[in-house]
């Protein structure tokens, strides 16, 4: 029997009490417990970003986070910020610039590019190169999802 | 070994070296090396898992007298952000930069990066050239008890070091470099972002007319764990930092290391870069 724990957090500004394997980590909460599957499932450790979200303002891996680490906190996934309207002119960009290939990296890339332009305004390719390093796109488009990132901005 | 059973998030520091007073707890911090470590089975949970996130006494960037306090909690992103940090220890600021990828700096810690004691863990080579040292907290008996240890003296093998079982990373705490302070970090890998050092050098001291004193030289992924070079630092103490002397230096350094073959690079290898990279960094210092 694996151990239990309560949690409480804000996910995508609505308050969630959850039950929690104790050894789980937060990218099988939000997936497989909550059954957010916009978050996606990448390497599992870190390497390429796909399961990118945002806890209390700075984008993390959600594999590398234990879900009882949420207790507390405030954590937006694709799915929040696809519906709160911030991030319109970011997706916007991602569609008008073919930023999109097969759309696995997306949702962590969206997330990572969301949290770059809000340290960083205006980013030229570099600083957006160097946000993004911490994700992979299989398909290699990083082209067009920097040029999407720096043109969002400037939207 | 026993099974996970409870699960503890403390608020206080008294709470948290109470709980391990037992020995038996495994501590959560940022968790980007515990998730992938206790998930692929390398390290199993212990009888209590301890999240020590909700301890204030372990937050917190600050000027202590003469040393930087950096509170184990303390995320890589917070630290090569903090005025602090920036205007005194600049060579943390730019370990901290080639640190994994943003997503780990945000959530990695400090402490945590010391206690996982990686021989090529990036921010333990300029903390060694700069000197720190770390703060433990336990409660041997009824009572909080704090002591210090040097960085240099903490670590005794991979993912192993001088802190028992019972003891809890408070801090560390760096002196503020007094003048003429010079210090440079390299670290070496096939790309910028994500990579675990092949090698990694760290070197420090005071440059005064040419000549450096109280040197430290660090490398990482050379040993099983980070080490301080004792006879490249011998070599370099009191010497002009001409061609001759860099050229020697650089000899020593490829000399004094011994480090191994695996998957980043053969043991020769390093041993060259740790020549050529030396000596790099000391013909930069010397033109600065």
């Amino acid at each position: 029997m694996s151990l239990k724990h309560d949690i409480e957090f804000t996910l995508n500004g609505v308050k969630r009490r959850v039950a929690v394997d104790v050894t789980m980590n937060t990218l099988a909460m939000l997936r497989d417990v909550i059954g957010l599957t916009g978050t996606k499932y990448g390497c599992g450790e870190g390497e390429c970003g796909a399961c990118t979200i945002q806890v209390d303002g700075a984008s993390l891996n959600s594999c590398l986070m234990f879900a009882v680490d949420c207790d507390g906190r405030n954590v937006t996934t694709i799915e929040g910020l696809a519906n709160d309207g911030r991030a319109d002119a970011l997706l916007d960009a991602f569609v008008e610039h073919g930023a999109v290939q097969c759309g696995f990296c997306t949702p962590g890339m969206v997330m990572q590019a969301d949290h770059v332009l809000h340290k960083h305004p205006r980013p030229d390719e570099a600083c957006v190169k160097r946000g993004i390093e911490g994700n992979l796109c299989r398909c290699t488009g990083y082209k067009k999802i920097v040029d999407a990132i720096v043109a969002a901005d400037g939207a | 070994m026993t099974e996970l059973k409870h699960y503890f998030a403390p608020t206080s520091l008294d709470q948290a070296v109470e709980c391990l007073k037992d020995g038996d707890v495994t501590i959560l911090a940022g968790g980007t090396d515990l998730t992938p470590q206790s998930q692929a089975g390398r390290v199993k949970i212990k009888h209590t898992l301890m999240n020590v996130r909700h301890i204030p006494q372990l937050s917190g960037i600050t000027l202590e007298g003469r040393e930087i306090r950096i509170g184990a909690l303390a995320t890589i992103t917070e630290i090569m952000e903090h005025p602090l940090v920036k205007e005194h220890l600049p060579v943390l600021v730019e370990a901290c930069d080639h640190f994994a990828s943003d997503q780990i700096r945000n959530a990695g810690t400090i402490g945590g990066n010391i206690c996982n004691a990686s021989p090529a863990g990036d921010t333990l080579i300029p903390l060694l050239v700069l000197n720190a040292s770390v703060e433990l907290a336990s409660m041997p008996e009824a009572k909080l008890y704090r002591h210090s240890m040097p960085l240099s003296t903490f670590f005794v093998g991979p993912g192993k070091t001088r802190k028992s079982l019972c003891e809890l990373v408070t801090c560390v705490r760096i002196p503020v470099p007094a003048e003429n302070h010079v210090a440079r970090f390299y670290k070496h890998g096939t790309r910028p972002a994500l990579d675990i050092s092949t090698i990694s050098i760290g070197v420090a001291g005071t440059l005064k007319d040419g000549v450096m004193s109280n040197v430290r030289v660090a490398f990482g992924a050379v040993a099983p764990t980070p080490v301080r070079a004792s006879q490249t630092e011998q070599a370099l103490e009191g010497q002009r930092l001409d061609a001759a002397t860099i050229d020697k230096v650089a000899a020593v350094a490829r000399d004094e290391v011994k480090p191994i073959d695996d998957v980043r690079a053969t043991a020769w290898y390093r041993k060259e870069m740790i020549h050529n990279i030396t000596k790099r960094i000391l013909s930069h210092v010397a033109q600065a």
